[in-house]
Formats: structure tokens, C-alpha cells, sequence
């Protein structure tokens, strides 16, 4: 039933194309429409915010862990990989000259660039941003493996979230602190002079990552023991799921995603400061989350986005004399939702590839194993 | 069917299995708490239908649950083919052979009904995290193994066209139905069932216990069921045990028990006391 030829990550070409399509159309054609501003605060940081996102939706929505220990790990991500590319970014350069292509009239008028370029891009730059990006993500799945299983084996879910709460606060403060031992952090003062590394394509290429590997394991038999932890864990237990191990798995896979997200944020705006890291920001994936609908995919990417544009981007779009008023308007907002829409945006719905593969049902005449039929040949 | 006698090697050995709540254990005996189980003692042999029986309260469910690990034990002893349980965790003992279905319907609820039983399949899956992920040739030839296999329990139990329904819409025989068939599709060599009968009515009850038969046949299985209405378990088990207050009060066939004075104590009370009192 399952087609054969090309599949990567268990998804045909068809889908690979359409991905690429897609980033051809963001890349090309939407965002040279946009300000600057609004590219990076509409576009790129939502991909990057939905990462961390759909970490959490893991912890919390799939697996019924609740923590507010993703924003901790964001920030372990975020200084880990700002840390190398200080330090090395100045000296590592691979520039690769490709291919420049005047476009003709008529494209022209759809993508409003004068010349296409092909294939140029800086190696070494690529490479040492997917080595902090790595090394962020490595470090803040091995402090999470070592939080969560200490933690996981005495402590069950709410109690564990006032956990994960106490480690936001830890590592916010340690980030005050890390000049003491790190002296370019700069501790409170803010990091300055991360190179500006992640660009469109990184941001949607670990997006897009995020999302197949997360729906490759939730529609795997893996992926039914972690929700069978949320539905019910003693029947969980009594079937055989080691309980604890697929909670510490979805724990670190979770953190793992928010220090890919952390990573890609330090270079994003080239500019961390410990504030940011502070646990009254650390409820922003949390209400994404909800806003989407707990245990979706579909609807956290799309939450994220709405988020952005809407309830974040009030700094931008509300008019002049009018920014506080996104104080007033987004508790308002957050109220109406959970009112009118507990389940989230999207409920239960998933959407295409997102959706759960359906297996054909057995016919009766399948059905030869049945009390009745043994008592007839009983009979 | 039911007139076979019990032979063939032990699988569950119970001995002087002990739980108290609360209280402390001294030489004299517990100061303060409560023993909800005390010095119980079974033995199951291979393909025996055993029963487990008596009044609310009487710590049935304890048992089963210090069995299959989901409560500590306190002290005793608990061996399933010659193996000590104490102190296994219990997806562990699970993966050993030991399956169950729960008093209070313990099903998953929003996931869908062949979701439930695939979920009882996870320790048989044969694929890891790294491979799901991936997605391979090889997970689909498994995953397609193993919803055959689900559709199969699913199929014992005529439940085949309701697979993609969501468990927790299912009338309640169905659910009954689908813990069943979870609980075997966790591939137990000794079944654990907690009340079975529950909530049925006579005629759902009848083709109940034609199906326990069947799959004990068809599987292979031991199984220890607990009842507290007398009528069900009379009818199909060989050997019926009888508890009360944490303790057993008779144990035999079902015309032994059923003429026991003690039992009939337990379950109508004394003759001339308070109803539903004893000392």
C-alpha cells in the first residue's frame, strides 16, 4: 500500500517538491514584498518559535507532561551555539561562487529581483552554524535527559511542571551570572556580536525537519505508547509501556527541538539578553500550544503563525500613540479563545500529511476466528 | 469444556501475600491501618480457569493489582513460572506474560479502537525510536504486521468494523469488549481478569463466558478471574476461591463453595446478626 521509489523520511518526492515549492515562494516572492522588520518577525521567527512549539506539544499535548522548562532549554541552545560562532565566526569563511542569472521580463514582474542567484553561499558559515546548532541542541537534550529522569521518577505531571519552572528560573539566572565564566556572554548586559547566520532556508529547512520527524514518531508504535501515556498511565503500564522511559524520551526529544529553536534564534536578531529568557516568556509556547489545540501538529505550526502576525505583531501593526493597548487586546483575545474554543483552533483536525495513515478495515469473510464459528464446528 | 481437571505445571504461585494501608507491622500485628490483604495464598495451574470471589471489599482487586505490580506488596511472596515478581516494575511483568482488564474500564479513551489494541502490541513491535522515525521499508512491512495482528484480536472480539471509531463513543459491551482484546493482544500467557461481568446483562453475560473459553483454548491461557456475583463464576470455573476481609475463607469447586457456611456467611451474613455486619 505503500508506494515504492524515492522517500526520504518516509515521504515521497511528491511531498519534497511541494516543500520546495513552497520555500521557492516564501524566498522569492512573498518576502521581498515585506519590510525587512516583518520578514524576521512575521516569517522566520514563527518557523523558529514553532520548533520549540511542537517540542512542547510533544511534552505537553501528546505525552501529558506539562513543562515550562522548554523556555530554559531555548536559552541553553540560544548562548551554547552563540558561544561558538562568537568565537570562531570572524575566522571560519568558505564563500562558493555559483551561477547568476539575469531573469527575463516577465518574471521579472512576479519575483522583483533583477538576477537570480544560484548556488552562492558561504560553506564555512553554513557549516559552522549547523555545529552550533548541534552543539546547542546536544547540550540542552543532555541536561534535559539528566533533569527529567531525576525529576520524571519521583515527581508526576503537575508537580513536575513546578519542576520545570524552578529550571526556567535556574538558567535564566545562570545567564545573568555566565559572564563571571564566560566573560563574552556578557551576562546581564545582553550578547552582542553573534554573527547574523540563520537566514530564511535555515529557519524552514528545521521547521520542516521538526515536523516530519515529530508526525514519522507519533504514527509509529512509539509515538501510540507516548499518547498512551497522556490517555491513561496505569493501563499504559498494565500493557506493557515502560512509562518512564517514553516520558523521559518525549522530555528530551522536546528539549532537543527547543535548543534547535534556541540556536537559531541566537543568530537571528544576533542579539541575546537573559531577559528573554525570563519565565513570564516562557508561557508564550504554552499558549501557543493551547491556542492550537493540545496534541495537533497542524494546529501548533498554524497557532504560531497567527500568534506572530497577530498577538505579537500588535507592536508592529497597531498605529502610532495605540502599543499599549496590546496589553488590553491580548488578554482579551487569550479569554475569547479558551471561551469559545477550548479545543484550540484546529481541535483534533489534522491536516494532509499531518493526518494519521488509515488502514483498510478487514471484510466479514476475513473474520473466520469468531465463538460462532468454532461453536458451529463444534456442532 | 469446564469438567477438565487442573494438571500440568504452576504458573502463578501465590504465598502469605500480605498488604496493609497505613499502620505499622509489630510482632502482635498491625497497630493502627488496615489489611486489606492478609496471608493469601493461590496456585494456578496451566490451562486452569480460576475464580477469585467475594463481597465487596473483600481486597479481590488488591490481589490482582499487587499481582501485576500496580501496588507495592508489603510482604509475601508472588512466583509466575517459578519466577519472584516482587519488586518488578510493572510494564515488566506485563512483557513476562501476565495480562489484564481492569474493574472500571481502563481503555484509552480518544484514541481510536485499533489504536488500543496496537498500543497492548508496542513490546512486540520488533522497530525502535530510530527506525520509526526514519520510516524505512522495514517499518512499513512491520506496522503492517502489526495492525494484522490487531485486526486479528480485533476480529475475535467482532469488533473489526469499528476500528477507526474513537474508544471512548463505544457503547459500553464494546468497551468491555476492546479491553479484552487489548489485554490479549499483550500476548499473556496468564490473563488477569478484573469483573468481567460487570454491567451486563444476563445474555451479554453468556456469550462473555462462551468467549473466555474460546480464547483460553485458542491461546493457550491461564486465567484468574474475579467476580463478585456468585451466578457468573459458578458456571465456568474449576477452581474458586473465596476471600474475605483480606483473607481466604474457602477454596474447591463450585459445589463446595457454594454449600460452605462461610461463604454463605460472607455473602448473606449471619444467621440472626445485623445484615451485612459480622464480628
Amino acid at each position: 500500500m505503500h508506494k515504492s521509489g524515492f522517500r526520504f523520511l518516509g515521504q515521497s518526492l511528491q511531498f519534497w517538491a511541494t516543500v520546495l515549492l513552497v520555500f521557492l515562494f516564501a524566498q522569492w516572492i512573498l518576502m521581498p514584498r515585506m519590510s525587512n522588520f516583518r520578514n524576521t518577525a512575521w516569517i522566520m521567527f514563527p518557523c523558529i518559535m514553532a520548533i520549540i512549539c511542537l517540542g512542547l506539544n510533544l511534552i505537553y499535548g501528546f505525552n501529558g507532561q506539562f513543562s515550562l522548562g522548554q523556555w530554559g532549554f531555548y536559552g541553553i541552545g540560544a548562548y551554547t551555539s552563540a558561544i561558538i560562532t562568537y568565537r570562531f565566526g570572524a575566522r571560519v569563511s568558505l564563500p562558493i561562487e555559483g551561477i547568476t542569472v539575469p531573469l527575463p521580463g516577465l518574471v521579472q514582474k512576479l519575483i522583483p529581483m533583477a538576477e537570480m542567484q544560484l548556488f552562492h553561499f558561504d560553506a564555512g558559515k553554513a557549516g559552522l552554524l549547523l555545529i552550533a546548532v548541534a552543539a546547542g541542541a546536544v547540550l540542552a537534550a543532555l541536561v534535559s535527559l539528566a533533569f527529567g529522569y531525576i525529576v520524571m521518577l519521583r515527581l508526576g505531571s503537575d508537580y513536575f511542571g513546578i519542576a520545570t519552572l524552578g529550571f526556567t528560573l535556574i538558567v535564566q539566572n545562570l545567564l545573568v551570572n555566565l559572564d563571571r565564566w564566560i566573560p563574552e556572554t556578557k551576562g546581564a548586559r545582553g550578547m552582542v556580536g553573534i554573527p547574523p547566520l540563520t537566514s530564511f532556508f535555515w529557519a524552514f529547512l528545521f521547521l520542516v525537519l521538526a515536523i516530519v520527524v515529530l508526525r514519522n514518531l507519533l504514527y509509529s508504535s512509539a509515538g501510540r505508547a507516548i499518547v498512551s501515556v497522556r490517555e491513561d498511565e496505569v493501563a499504559a503500564q498494565a500493557m506493557g509501556i515502560d512509562v518512564l522511559k517514553y516520558k523521559v524520551v518525549c522530555f528530551v526529544l522536546g528539549s532537543l527541538f527547543a535548543g534547535v529553536a534556541g540556536a537559531l534564534y541566537a543568530h537571528l536578531y544576533a542579539f541575546l539578553s537573559p531577559s528573554y529568557f525570563s519565565f513570564a516568556q516562557s508561557f508564550d509556547p504554552m499558549i501557543i500550544i493551547v491556542m492550537g489545540g493540545l496534541g495537533n501538529m497542524t494546529g501548533t505550526v498554524i497557532a504560531t503563525f497567527l500568534w506572530a502576525i497577530t498577538l505579537e505583531g500588535m507592536r508592529i501593526w497597531l498605529p502610532m500613540g495605540f502599543e499599549a493597548w496590546r496589553f488590553v487586546i491580548y488578554p482579551i483575545a487569550l479569554l475569547l479563545l479558551m471561551l469559545f474554543r477550548p479545543q484550540g483552533i484546529m481541535g483534533r483536525v489534522e491536516l494532509g500529511f499531518l493526518r494519521a495513515p488509515k488502514w483498510p478495515r478487514r471484510t466479514a469473510a476475513a473474520t473466520s476466528a469468531n465463538p460462532e464459528g468454532r461453536k458451529e464446528a463444534a456442532a | 469444556m469446564s469438567e477438565c481437571t487442573p494438571t500440568g505445571p504452576v504458573v502463578l504461585e501465590i504465598k502469605n501475600l500480605c498488604k496493609n494501608f497505613g499502620g505499622r507491622v509489630t510482632a502482635e500485628g498491625l497497630e493502627g491501618g488496615l489489611w486489606a490483604v492478609r496471608d493469601f495464598d493461590i496456585t494456578v495451574h496451566q490451562g486452569e480457569l480460576a475464580g477469585l470471589i467475594g463481597p465487596n471489599g473483600a481486597g479481590k482487586t488488591t490481589v490482582f493489582n499487587m499481582v501485576s505490580a500496580l501496588i507495592s506488596v508489603s510482604s509475601g511472596d508472588i512466583t509466575f513460572h517459578g519466577k519472584s515478581l516482587v519488586g518488578m516494575p510493572p510494564h515488566a511483568i506485563t512483557q513476562l506474560g501476565i495480562g489484564r482488564t481492569f474493574q472500571n474500564i481502563r481503555i484509552f479513551p480518544r484514541l481510536s479502537v485499533l489504536d488500543n489494541v496496537r498500543i497492548a502490541l508496542h513490546p512486540h513491535a520488533g522497530y525502535g525510536l530510530g527506525s520509526a522515525i526514519w520510516q524505512g521499508g522495514a517499518f512499513h512491512t512491520k506496522e503492517r504486521e502489526l495492525t494484522d495482528k490487531a485486526q486479528d484480536f480485533l476480529s475475535i472480539f467482532e469488533l473489526q468494523d469499528k476500528q477507526d471509531e474513537i474508544a471512548s463513543n463505544l457503547p459500553y459491551g464494546e468497551q468491555r469488549r476492546v479491553e479484552m482484546a487489548r489485554a490479549l493482544a499483550a500476548q499473556p500467557k496468564l490473563l488477569l481478569l478484573d469483573e468481567p461481568a460487570a454491567g451486563m446483562n444476563p445474555a451479554e453475560v453468556r456469550s462473555l463466558m462462551d468467549r473466555i473459553h474460546f480464547v483460553r483454548d485458542r491461546f493457550k491461557l491461564t486465567i484468574l478471574l474475579i467476580e463478585h456475583q456468585m451466578r457468573v463464576v459458578m458456571g465456568i470455573c474449576e477452581q474458586i476461591t473465596v476471600m474475605d476481609f483480606g483473607q481466604v475463607i474457602a477454596r474447591g469447586n463450585a459445589e463446595q463453595v457454594s454449600n460452605d457456611p462461610k461463604v454463605i456467611e460472607a455473602y448473606l451474613g449471619k444467621q440472626g446478626g445485623k445484615p451485612g455486619r459480622r464480628e
